[in-house]
């Protein structure tokens, strides 16, 4: 690759540039970016005063605060347990190793709608784990509680994705290194093994946050949905939309744009660089 | 360390007094951390996915059948796979075109055309639906001429297609490219070299160069293809038996307390999810050199 460096800024004799650029513009165009500057213009249109008003509305402020809250609260679930559940899997044989490795991909694969009707069976009052938290006056289903129990289904493969590699490639040297000049093992973890992971860990946590905050389909079966207490963002843009009110959707939609464009930046600037494999499938 | 550990003899025990244990932790802890990791795993994905079947089959097979033979259910089955079976062709397409320019070129705005690809996965999905009835709807920019010509988008099949090629979008795109980028130039060039034509190139060299991680981000895009809900609710309208997809029925379903209905469909789509994983594993083991280029999934 290094020997073909120089050749590769010059034009290239493979043909067919041209083709591909026009039908990824095109597409890129009328499918994404045509549309997502009719939402931006959507929103401009109405006037930076009317905009702040629907910003500003009680129900707005509560919808977004419960979104970005237990999103939050989530991804430190996720980064706590994911980095547990990728360290196990990484340092550790145990019966089934490889079928649990698979398994924690299943919030990729399955539909969040099929999530969120499972999540609120289990976690309901009468459900499998919501009867034994009942009698101790925990409510899970129908309450924000039940938001982020949704929120950490969908986020958990996000942090064990993204740590597993980084924590597979550290040398063993290293720590024999720090056990030879006397650490003690919970001191090799901490002082050793934690720093080179912690970029990973804060990239899985991002990631698992910002696919968290935009969320619906597995968190509204969960949720309950009351307004002001339970009502995600995106279940607010529903129902705006459900009201002809095509304006108030359009606002509450640019301000999680923002956001979720802002944690983008938060990322690209923790890491100095872009990140290729940029949020998972 | 002491010697014994450098030169190790199976007739002494490995661990000493004193610790000489270098690297990992006693059988114990060992034990703890696993039993907590596999705990959380059965609360937060074993239980639901098993609920999901015990749900479905609560009431016999009879009522799970008859859940499932519903004329609105076959109707959401079949419009299921019609979407998908548009929706995949244009990403794959998409996604090869996407690959080849960014791959095998060097061009200014590289880094900004890949991350434009990328932002679909950014959007919430009830945004992705969003923007097109902003667009397409009744009051969005287009709605009034799209009335007066008789052409149904939102509410209809085309807008369930755009919004799920929309949240699809980087799907096949992102498997294939880094690939392509690891094959490098070389062999295209030798077959241009030796007279081979553009496409046939691209046919005999490039695509089976890349097949694997294709059929990779096919199985991933049909997946989630499939299963969409945010995005596809929001621009299907719900009419039954006509705009509702398997996740809607489902949500229908649920809403109208139809549980063990709603269950036996969404058992269907928790068996493709299933199946996806179970592909995808083994896809991972057998051709992991192939799919390598960008690293663990």
């Amino acid at each position: 690759m290094q020997a073909a460096a120089s050749r590769w800024r010059q034009p290239s004799i493979l043909p067919g540039f041209g083709l591909a650029l026009g039908v990824t513009l095109t597409a890129l165009c009328l499918i994404v970016l045509i549309p997502l500057a009719g939402l931006v213009l959507k929103a401009a249109s109405i006037g930076p005063a009317e905009f702040i008003a629907i910003a500003r509305s009680e129900r707005t402020v509560a919808a977004l605060r419960l979104s970005f809250g237990a999103a939050f609260l989530a991804a430190l679930v996720n980064a706590i347990f994911g980095m547990l559940i990728a360290w196990v899997l990484v340092r550790y044989r145990f019966p089934g190793r490889r079928l649990v490795d698979a398994a924690v991909d299943l919030p990729f694969a399955m539909p969040t709608a099929v999530a969120g009707i499972a999540l609120a069976a289990v976690y309901a009052p009468n459900g499998w784990v919501g009867s034994l938290l009942d009698p101790l006056g925990v409510k899970v289903a129908y309450t924000p509680l039940g938001v982020a129990v949704a929120l950490v289904f969908i986020g958990l493969p996000f942090v064990v994705r993204t740590v597993q590699p980084v924590l597979e490639e550290i040398e063993p040297e290293v720590e024999e290194a720090a056990a030879l000049l006397g650490a003690e093992r919970l001191r090799t973890v901490f002082t050793v093994v934690l720093p080179a992971v912690f970029p990973a860990l804060i990239t899985g946590f991002v990631l698992a946050f910002a696919r968290a905050v935009g969320e619906y389909g597995s968190v509204i079966f969960i949720a309950g949905n009351v307004p002001m207490v339970s009502e995600i963002a995106p279940l607010l843009i529903v129902i705006r939309l459900e009201q002809f009110d095509y304006a108030g959707a359009a606002v509450v939609g640019v301000l999680m744009l923002l956001a979720s464009f802002l944690l983008i930046l938060l990322l690209n600037l923790l890491h100095g660089g872009l990140r290729r494999r940029y949020g998972h499938v | 360390m002491s010697e014994a550990a450098l030169t190790p003899s199976p007739a002494r025990p490995a661990r000493r007094a004193g610790g000489a244990r270098v690297r990992g932790e006693s059988r114990l802890v060992q034990a703890i951390l696993i039993a907590i990791a596999l705990v959380f795993l059965l609360l937060v994905l074993g239980l639901p996915l098993a609920s999901v079947f015990v749900e479905a089959f609560r009431k016999g097979w009879d009522v799970y059948l008859e859940g499932l033979s519903d004329p609105d259910a076959l109707a959401a089955v079949r419009l299921t796979l019609l979407v998908a079976a548009i929706a995949v062709p244009v990403n794959v397409v998409f996604g090869l075109a996407a690959a080849w320019c960014i791959a095998k070129y060097e061009f200014r705005g590289k880094t900004l055309l890949t991350s434009l690809i990328d932002l679909p996965f950014s959007v919430s999905p009830v945004i992705s639906g969003l923007v097109y009835v902003l667009l397409f709807g009744a009051q969005g920019w287009f709605g009034p001429w799209l009335k007066a010509n008789g052409v149904e988008i939102i509410f209809a099949l085309p807008g369930i297609v755009l919004a799920t090629i929309f949240v699809t979008f980087p799907f096949v795109a992102r498997e294939v490219l880094p690939l392509m980028q690891s094959h490098g130039t070389a062999d295209e060039e030798a077959a241009l070299t030796l007279g081979a034509s553009g496409w046939r190139t691209f046919w005999t060299i490039t695509l089976p160069n890349v097949k694997w991680g294709v059929l990779y981000g096919v199985l991933l895009c049909n997946a989630r293809a499939m299963g969409e809900f945010g995005a596809v609710s929001v621009v299907s309208g719900r009419i039954r038996g006509l705009t509702t997809t398997m996740p809607l029925h489902v949500e229908i379903l649920y809403n109208e307390y139809n549980t063990v209905a709603a269950f036996a469909v969404a058992s269907l789509l928790a068996l493709l999810a299933l199946v996806t994983l179970v592909l995808k594993t083994l896809l991972e083991w057998r051709y992991a050199d192939h799919l390598s280029a960008n690293g663990k999934h």
